[in-house]
């Protein structure tokens, strides 16, 4: 397994809790993290990366509990994506610097190729990008570490439909290539597009996993109502 | 020498009342605060003037002079604590700022004889060099939690990228230093061509030789120059210490959005 969470718990205010969070994360594909807001979604994610770190329970990856691993060397082999994009002042190139100090023009071309975006980019500034040029080259940026696996909390949730769709296929392109994903969202009908594997999370804990294709079999009720699109 | 009489000074403070009437005649409601002001300098000055009198005098042992340094440190760093209240540990860390840079400042003023070390030029030396550090102090420490805050999605995303917290905090800090240092720096480059700086307009209403005096001023501008940097990046790098975990996560107050 990729990532595996055991009996996780984290205190703080109540879009940040988890409650005995337990379940685990593919390495292939794209798994997506749904559940209503404040479900805890997010906070899994920043764990994974160790941008927070349990109250209680244990974090893997790859079989490490990360607190046994270099914090620095972990967040390179496991990437992140955040909601709005962030690129840094500065062109597109001294962006992708950021990822990888030693990068050279060819391999930064390579990297934003592979976010379909176009060579001439490398020179733009990066805070004049549109949202969803932007988000591509946070994610190029992110690849720039060469990482084991993105993580991607709600990327798509500040771009036009368009943008949306591009990201989504690009989060595709990346899946079939051998980097898993692991994107969070709570709209149901991008859980139904992208997603190989869907975990629920319903009030800081995960209420299920499953394939994507068999999603509802064994479910619980407020996990059914979820994927209805009741609110919670 | 020149001299200022109590008499000469309450004919000065028609000066005020020019202000006051200002402030009346444009409707600037700041008659009050013009006044409060006035009057807590002259009751300050007073005050700090009838004990320097008394320190001052010759026979009095360079110890009380080190230990009014101390206490004006103590109270610089009470006041930059109670003026950032955001900002975590300010309080021990200005601290140390503070005898660091009075250390290392003083430590060159006296011990390569710039100035004599003598209770006159100890006991003003620092007063200069912590009361301009104390401003410089609280603007720095405001501006790096304002930054790291407000920018906080970019920070992390440097941390995600695998940046340490001091790769990470570096282009916040850098900004917040040079936002605080600036006028400071700017200060410095146009002395004498628009302004003739105060410790020197009083030199020189008091008798000294011009040419002397831009000694005495240009040494000082100096020491305030070093002082208020070192102060400033001693409490930037403490500051940003308290803002990150030791597994570089980001710690600094989350803003509501």
């Amino acid at each position: 397994m990729l990532l595996t969470f055991d009996q996780v718990s984290l205190g703080g205010d109540q879009s940040h809790r988890l409650a005995n969070a337990t379940g685990e994360i593919s390495d292939r594909g794209i798994t997506a993290l749904v559940g209503p807001s404040g479900a805890g979604k997010s906070t899994l994610l920043r764990l994974a990366n160790r941008l927070e770190v349990p109250d209680s329970g244990t974090v893997q990856f790859r079989g490490h509990d990360i607190n046994t691993l270099d914090p620095l060397a972990l967040r390179r082999r496991v990437a992140m994506v955040f909601q709005r994009p962030t690129p840094f002042p500065g062109s597109v190139m001294e962006n992708l610097c950021v990822g990888d100090p030693e990068l050279n023009e060819t391999q930064a071309v390579t990297l934003l190729e592979r976010v379909g975006l176009a060579a001439d980019l490398l020179t733009r500034d990066a805070l004049l990008l549109s949202g969803g040029e932007a988000q591509r080259v946070c994610l190029a940026r992110a690849l720039a570490t060469n990482p084991e696996v993105v993580l991607m909390d709600e990327p798509t949730s500040s771009l036009d439909p368009a943008a949306r769709t591009d990201l989504e296929k690009l989060a595709r392109s990346l899946a079939n290539s051998g980097i898993p994903i692991v994107w969070v969202t709570h709209d149901i009908a991008q859980m139904q597009r992208i997603a190989d594997y869907v975990l629920v999370m319903i009030d800081g804990a995960i209420a299920h996993s499953a394939n994507a294709t068999d999603l509802e079999a064994n479910s619980s009720l407020p996990v059914r109502d979820f994927l209805a699109g009741k609110k919670l | 020498m020149n001299q200022v009489g109590w008499d000469a000074l309450a004919v000065s403070t028609l000066l005020v009342f020019i202000a006051v009437a200002l402030s009346w005649w444009r409707n600037l409601g700041l008659a009050r605060s013009i006044l409060w002001a006035a009057t807590r300098a002259l009751v300050q000055l007073t005050a700090i003037g009838l004990l320097l009198q008394i320190i001052l005098n010759p026979g009095v042992s360079i110890w009380w002079g080190w230990l009014w340094v101390a206490i004006m440190i103590l109270i610089a760093a009470i006041t930059i604590r109670w003026r950032t209240p955001n900002v975590p540990g300010t309080f021990g860390l200005s601290l140390a700022a503070l005898t660091g840079t009075a250390a290392l400042t003083l430590g060159v003023l006296f011990g390569l004889g710039v100035f004599p070390l003598d209770l006159r030029s100890l006991i003003s030396l620092s007063g200069l060099m912590i009361g301009n550090s104390m401003a410089v102090s609280v603007l720095v420490g405001r501006r790096i939690v304002d930054e790291l805050s407000d920018k906080r999605d970019e920070v992390e995303a440097r941390l995600a990228l695998g940046a340490s917290s001091a790769q990470a905090a570096q282009p916040y800090l850098r900004s917040s230093l040079r936002t605080a240092l600036i006028p400071q720096i700017e200060t410095t480059k146009v002395v004498g061509l628009i302004a003739l700086p105060g410790a020197m307009t009083g030199l020189i209403l008091a008798g000294v030789d011009p040419l002397d005096a831009v000694r005495v001023q240009t040494a000082v501008m100096y020491l305030v120059l070093g002082s208020v940097t070192t102060t400033a990046t001693i409490l930037a790098l403490g500051i940003r210490r308290q803002l990150f975990s030791a597994d570089h996560r980001l710690t600094a107050p989350r803003r509501e959005s």
